[in-house]
């Protein structure tokens, strides 16, 4: 099975069920190497169903404090984007099933080599790949390597976005759509914006891909909430925040439950 | 033969220089980007707006800046007459002004917003986008990194007198790539209604086109100046040459000129502490750490290690002090139509010093790169040759750092 493909069958899987999926991501390498492949682990056991591997960028400029912190951590550390896939390596070796899309600005995937990235993602275990940097205007490259390798190209879309573009990102798009919640850059919040149902509503238009909420959420009720109108969950920053407290781990297990219930408790309506 | 290039067509559609350029932001942006290029290319085309900014050209920033001929500078150095074109002498003190009169009259006639924010790294785009903030009464903050503020204290004071909220950065090395993520932070979080008025010729398309058309008055009003203009020499200069932090105040002056193809161009880079020890932002001249790559929207020269990361930079000038420079530049120099050189702080404070005392004139020490440039060539050249420099800004907010040198 291609990456793509076994991101397909999750989704289709968690339809089935009538589950929308708990999509966690972890800055890669924070608050260490050993502490980054314990609370994936963790995660994996109490329900995450798709990761999003944070690879670190001296500059993330769609990133809030808490993702800048731990990425900018991870990078005082020395983690490169070759000890990232070396981790997801790891990992599928120690048994995590679940599909791992990569995360990363562009500029260390262009120095690295695109196709030579794509290749050595593809053979660590990785499925998908998220550039929040790269609209689909910029990716030829990119797409037509990942295609030929059977990787889930993943794009954005933002409240911002048009009818015009959403058009655009949903025929580029592959896998599922990672939809901004909101105008803004990661980080958790409080509160869900009140129009994001208005703006699934908008994107369901031009796709039958699944839909993954992301930027903000950072409790099992606000999961249960998003699970009721789209397909996934990302939290970020919470659980980024989780594994760099004392007894990290732990925690993250902790709010990882909470998350992964709130998003698998309800039917989707 | 080869066919002459037609610079007038670049950037293309979609914004590219060639392999330069683009649009590198997240998705919450490329709405905003297509309206800003919308905006920006009706707003050319209308008389009104053009007349509008013309006549604040004109009455508010002291349009045309004069050339001047320097005089004891040409004989010091014995060989090509030297002029300068004085952007010193603009409102404000730099060249910064004319980009930011231009994109603020934009937001205000041409787009429905109502805030800005902006970053800066010597403080003189900031003072230039609060001052223009207070002429068309628009709310403005400005993100500057701590490492900045303390060296250009003057400008940030300026910048609060004008009514502008002044950030400080901490993030990264707190100088102008971190205040530009910063300020990106803030576009993407209040993009419906901030404008963000980027002060180079970088950032993701139409940026790098729209900066480079409003510093292009510098070079169109040399031309004349220079061939017809009552000070000039009558003729076309030999060498243009002008300092590049992100090249705004270079593409400014070049590109009027870049169909003179005998006209040679050259743009010249912070060497800092020199190449070899990597403590410098000469994006062309270090080809260990100067690659090809994508930082803040735009592909270009940026300095960064292996891993793609971006590198810390050093100059003694802030608005030198970047790991990338404008697409458009990199392109130029792939064409073989501009050269690009270095110089390190110790040759800018030479520079800086040497036009002090022969012309009365103090420089900044960004433009001092082009001083000390000019001291290594002018007197390699025949005496009937002719240079004309970009001043780009007066020295007032450097005498912190001038001060602990002399
Ligand atoms: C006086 C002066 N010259 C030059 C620069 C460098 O910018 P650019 O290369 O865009 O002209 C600055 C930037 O702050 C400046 O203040």
């Amino acid at each position: 099975m291609t990456g793509l493909e076994r991101i397909r069958a999750t989704f289709e899987q968690l339809k089935q069920e009538k589950r929308a999926a708990f999509m966690p991501y972890h800055a890669m390498g924070y608050p260490s190497r050993p502490i980054t492949l314990e609370v994936i682990s963790a995660l994996a056991e109490v329900g995450a169903d798709l990761f999003e591997i944070g690879i670190p960028h001296s500059d993330p400029l769609a990133d809030g404090p808490t993702v800048q912190t731990a990425t900018y951590t991870a990078l005082t550390k020395g983690t490169s984007l070759a000890d990232c896939l070396a981790m997801v390596r790891e990992l599928r070796a120690s048994g995590v099933k679940q599909p791992f899309c990569a995360m990363s600005y562009y500029n260390p995937l262009f120095r690295y080599g695109v196709e030579r990235f794509v290749q050595d993602a593809v053979s660590a275990g990785v499925d998908g790949l998220i550039v929040p940097d790269l609209p689909p205007e910029e990716s030829e490259d990119i797409e037509a390597a990942c295609r030929a390798a059977g990787l889930a190209t993943i794009y954005l879309l933002a409240p911002t976005s048009t009818e015009s573009r959403i058009r655009m990102v949903a025929q580029h798009a592959t896998g599922f759509i990672y939809l901004v919640s909101v105008t803004g850059i990661t980080g958790a919040r409080t509160e869900l914006p009140s129009d994001l149902k208005d703006f699934v509503q908008r994107v369901r238009k031009h796709t039958n891909l699944p839909l993954a909420i992301g930027f903000g959420i950072s409790t099992g009720s606000q999961a249960a909430a998003v699970a009721q109108i789209a397909e996934g969950v990302i939290v970020g920053s919470a659980l980024v925040k989780a594994a760099g407290s004392e007894d990290g781990v732990a925690a993250v297990r902790a709010l990882g439950a909470e998350l992964a219930a709130g998003s698998h408790g309800l039917t989707r309506v | 033969m080869k066919a002459p290039i037609n610079y007038a067509a670049y950037p293309d559609e979609s914004g590219h220089f060639g392999p330069y350029g683009g649009k590198f932001v997240p998705e919450t942006l490329m709405p905003a980007l297509e309206e800003l290029e919308e905006a920006y290319l009706k707003a050319r085309s209308d008389k009104d707006f053009m007349a509008e900014l013309a006549y604040l050209q004109r009455t508010f920033v002291g349009r045309p800046t004069p050339i001047t001929y320097a005089q004891r500078l040409t004989e010091h150095l014995g060989g090509a007459q030297i002029y300068l074109k004085r952007e010193d002498l603009a409102h404000t003190g730099a060249h910064k002004i004319n980009n930011a009169l231009g994109q603020a009259l934009l937001m205000k006639r041409k787009m429905g917003k109502t805030r800005i924010v902006a970053e800066t790294g010597a403080g003189q785009h900031g003072v230039a986008t609060a001052t223009v903030a207070a002429l068309l009464g628009i709310e403005c903050v400005v993100y500057m990194g701590t490492v900045d503020m303390e060296r250009q204290q003057p400008n940030v004071f300026r910048m609060r007198l004008l009514g502008t909220e002044v950030r400080g950065v901490e993030s990264g090395s707190k100088t102008l790539k971190d205040a530009i993520n910063e300020a990106i932070r803030d576009w993407v979080t209040n993009v419906r209604d901030t404008h963000y008025l980027l002060g180079s010729v970088l950032g993701p398309h139409p940026y790098p086109a729209m900066v480079r058309d409003f510093q292009s008055i510098i070079g169109h009003e040399a031309v004349y100046q220079m061939r017809e203009g009552e000070d000039g020499p009558q003729r076309l200069p030999d060498v243009i040459i002008a300092c590049v932090g992100g090249g705004s105040n270079a593409i400014g002056i070049f590109h009027p000129f870049l169909n003179f193809e005998n006209v040679r161009l050259i743009g010249v880079e912070a060497g800092g502490h020199g190449i070899e020890g990597g403590e410098h932002a000469a994006r062309f001249a270090d080809p260990k750490m100067g690659r090809l790559g994508v930082l803040q929207g735009t592909k270009s020269y940026v300095l960064q290690d292996d891993d793609g990361q971006i590198a810390a930079t050093h100059s003694i000038s802030a608005g030198l002090d970047y790991a990338s420079v404008g697409p458009e530049h990199a392109w130029l120099r792939d064409q073989g139509r501009t050269e690009y050189t270095y110089c390190t702080d110790d040759q800018a404070l030479k520079g800086f010093k040497l036009l002090c005392e022969t012309e009365g004139i103090i420089p900044a020490l960004e433009s001092s790169h082009a001083i000390a440039h000019v001291m290594e060539l002018a007197p390699k050249l025949p005496k009937d040759q002719i240079i004309l420099v970009n001043l780009s800004g007066r020295g007032d907010k450097d005498l912190g750092t001038v001060m602990k040198v002399f």
